[in-house]
């Protein structure tokens, strides 16, 4: 039956809705399909251990965490954000949208590890952006700091995805190119490539439109409520204190 | 010659460190997964070459290695690991000032560096970086850069790498491998003929005479198909092979290059949607330490939906046109 090996999609989606650890949820779904598709123990054993370990590439983020947690345990994340605090023109839009820009041309270019959620959006970008919101003379309470950290991921995440494939004949130009290849369809990277383009130019405006709506909802969110700014100072300062305890997330279901 | 291999090693390494650090404090189940997790990453190559070689055993292994990481990840409950009190990080923080930033931007500085003028590091002939994944072979070594230059800065102890790394590892938990697990999966399913069958249950409810049907059949399929599995270059061949080929460029007449391009990136939409995408999407939510797993979608699914729309007419107005 060569509908059977779905019921590895199936177990997906339930063990999902269901809100299991996802890593169990994973792996089972691999089990299930290997036996539908009627493989042997053994043999899914070794389709597991073998797809791993080639896929070990997607691990190597971890290697960035000592020098990250070197310099906040010196106060990084404390610094960047007195820093913003002291300069007039980065709104919260401003950093967002200059960072997108830079992301998008990095990754064109094939720079896509250059940066990334460990490597930049965590130690600068998210603090950069934190700061920038509390120009607006108010401290954020907790969930427009996650709201403001979670746009900040987004914003590295679309950069990467919109800029990776134009221009540079990188892993999903070469992809389509050798697909094509292979169904006997010559054609050459650059021809790929640009077509990529409109996509990216779009991919651009909308998220920026979107950046420009949210950071004006996080700065109306503040006003009206007024402090003096020494006050935000301590306050806000206080906040980043007590953040890893307060803030100290349950991703089990 | 600096290879990927290496910084694969360093990655063992980091997590046997770790795993030792939870081993002195007690916290039995983190010290078994990171060091399991070690030996899946220091013994890759071996198990890759043994299975080139047709000895199945060590591949084998390495499937029962990633199933105790999975019987393991549940009981990765975070507990309070000891972090430097906020007041001497703020005192620091005033005195170091912008010298803090160095060892940060030398991370995408040296990567930078060694991905542009990697290649041609040559002494007599020989490179000092394999042309392979270079890039990553660099984000590695700056990596260790950026150790050493924060240590100096910091005048921190060069233990204190091992034991503030390990405290974001263990922030991060189960959700550093999801990534990896998520990968293995589409292997998987490439193995045991999923994508066939998906490609087949698109073609049996989509009228095929209509050009606009099969254009938005493509795409849809694209953004469900990289929902599922959490990368569209997996999707890719799948519905290519399975209605773009066929029905689009056979049938309906469509520019190759113009479908391939503009196929992918609405795939790349369906990144932005889903949790399978464990690298974009999950790691962050840890990384940020924010409340809800799907934080991170939350704030960027209108973007996709946004571009899939412009994606879908871009398609239709270009692919039959040139």
């Amino acid at each position: 039956m060569h509908w059977l090996p779905l019921l590895g999609v199936l177990a997906i989606v339930i063990g999902f809705a269901l809100r299991f650890n996802p890593v169990p949820v994973v792996v089972a779904a691999a089990i299930v399909s290997g036996l539908a598709a009627g493989k042997s123990i053994a043999e899914i054993l070794a389709l597991i251990g073998n797809s791993f370990v080639s896929e070990r590439a997607l691990l190597l983020f971890v290697l960035t965490l000592p020098a990250i947690g070197v310099l906040e345990r010196a106060g990084l994340r404390e610094h960047v954000g007195n820093w913003i605090a002291t300069l007039r023109g980065l709104t919260l839009s401003r950093i967002l949208i200059v960072y997108l820009a830079i992301r998008q041309i990095l990754a064109m270019l094939g720079l896509t590890d250059v940066a990334g959620q460990a490597q930049t959006v965590r130690p600068l970008l998210a603090p950069m952006a934190e700061s920038a919101a509390e120009k607006r003379g108010k401290a954020l309470d907790e969930n427009e700091r996650n709201d403001v950290r979670a746009f900040s991921a987004a914003t590295d995440n679309v950069g990467r995805f919109f800029g990776e494939d134009v221009f540079i004949a990188l892993g999903a130009v070469l992809l389509i190119q050798g697909f094509y290849s292979q169904h006997g369809i010559e054609l050459e990277p650059l021809q790929i490539a640009l077509w990529a383009l409109p996509t990216a130019i779009a991919a651009f405006f909308i998220h920026a439109a979107r950046t420009v709506l949210f950071a004006r909802r996080i700065k109306n969110a503040g006003t009206g409520a007024s402090a003096s700014p020494g006050r935000l100072q301590a306050r806000s300062t206080d906040e980043r204190q007590n953040m890893p305890d307060k803030r100290a997330p349950d991703l089990d279901p | 010659m600096l290879k990927i291999e290496h910084a694969y090693w360093l990655v063992a390494l980091f997590l046997a460190g770790a795993a030792w650090f939870n081993l002195r404090d007690r916290r039995w189940w983190h010290a078994a997964f990171w060091l399991v997790l070690a030996a899946l990453m220091g013994g890759g190559r071996y198990v890759m070459e043994a299975t080139a070689a047709h000895d199945a055993l060590p591949a084998q292994l390495a499937g029962v290695g990633v199933i105790a990481l999975a019987v393991l990840s549940p009981r990765m409950k975070r507990g309070h690991i000891f972090e430097r009190e906020a007041a001497a990080r703020e005192a620091d923080a005033k005195r170091l000032r912008h010298r803090l930033f160095g060892p940060a931007l030398l991370i995408p500085l040296v990567t930078l560096l060694v991905a542009l003028f990697g290649a041609y590091v040559v002494v007599d002939g020989w490179h000092l970086f394999d042309p392979t994944r270079m890039t990553l072979t660099g984000l590695a070594l700056a990596c260790m850069v950026a150790l050493i230059a924060a240590l100096w800065v910091t005048r921190a102890k060069p233990a204190a790498g091992i034991a503030e790394g390990r405290r974001l590892l263990d922030t991060l938990g189960w959700a550093a491998l999801l990534p990896l697990t998520l990968a293995a999966l589409g292997g998987v399913f490439a193995a045991t003929g999923v994508g066939t069958a998906v490609a087949d249950l698109v073609r049996m409810v989509i009228p095929v005479d209509s050009a606009v049907a099969c254009v938005i059949a493509y795409g849809l399929g694209m953004v469900l198909f990289t929902v599922i599995m959490g990368n569209a270059f997996a999707a890719f061949p799948v519905l290519t092979a399975g209605v773009g080929l066929p029905l689009l460029i056979q049938l309906h007449g469509a520019n190759p290059a113009i479908l391939g391009s503009i196929g992918m990136v609405t795939g790349y939409c369906g990144t932005l949607f889903t949790p399978m995408a464990a690298n974009f999407n999950i790691v962050p939510v840890a990384l940020l330490e924010l409340p809800n797993q799907n934080d991170v979608i939350r704030a960027q699914w209108k973007t996709g939906a946004l571009l899939l729309v412009v994606n879908l007419a871009l398609m239709y107005f270009l692919v039959f046109r040139f």
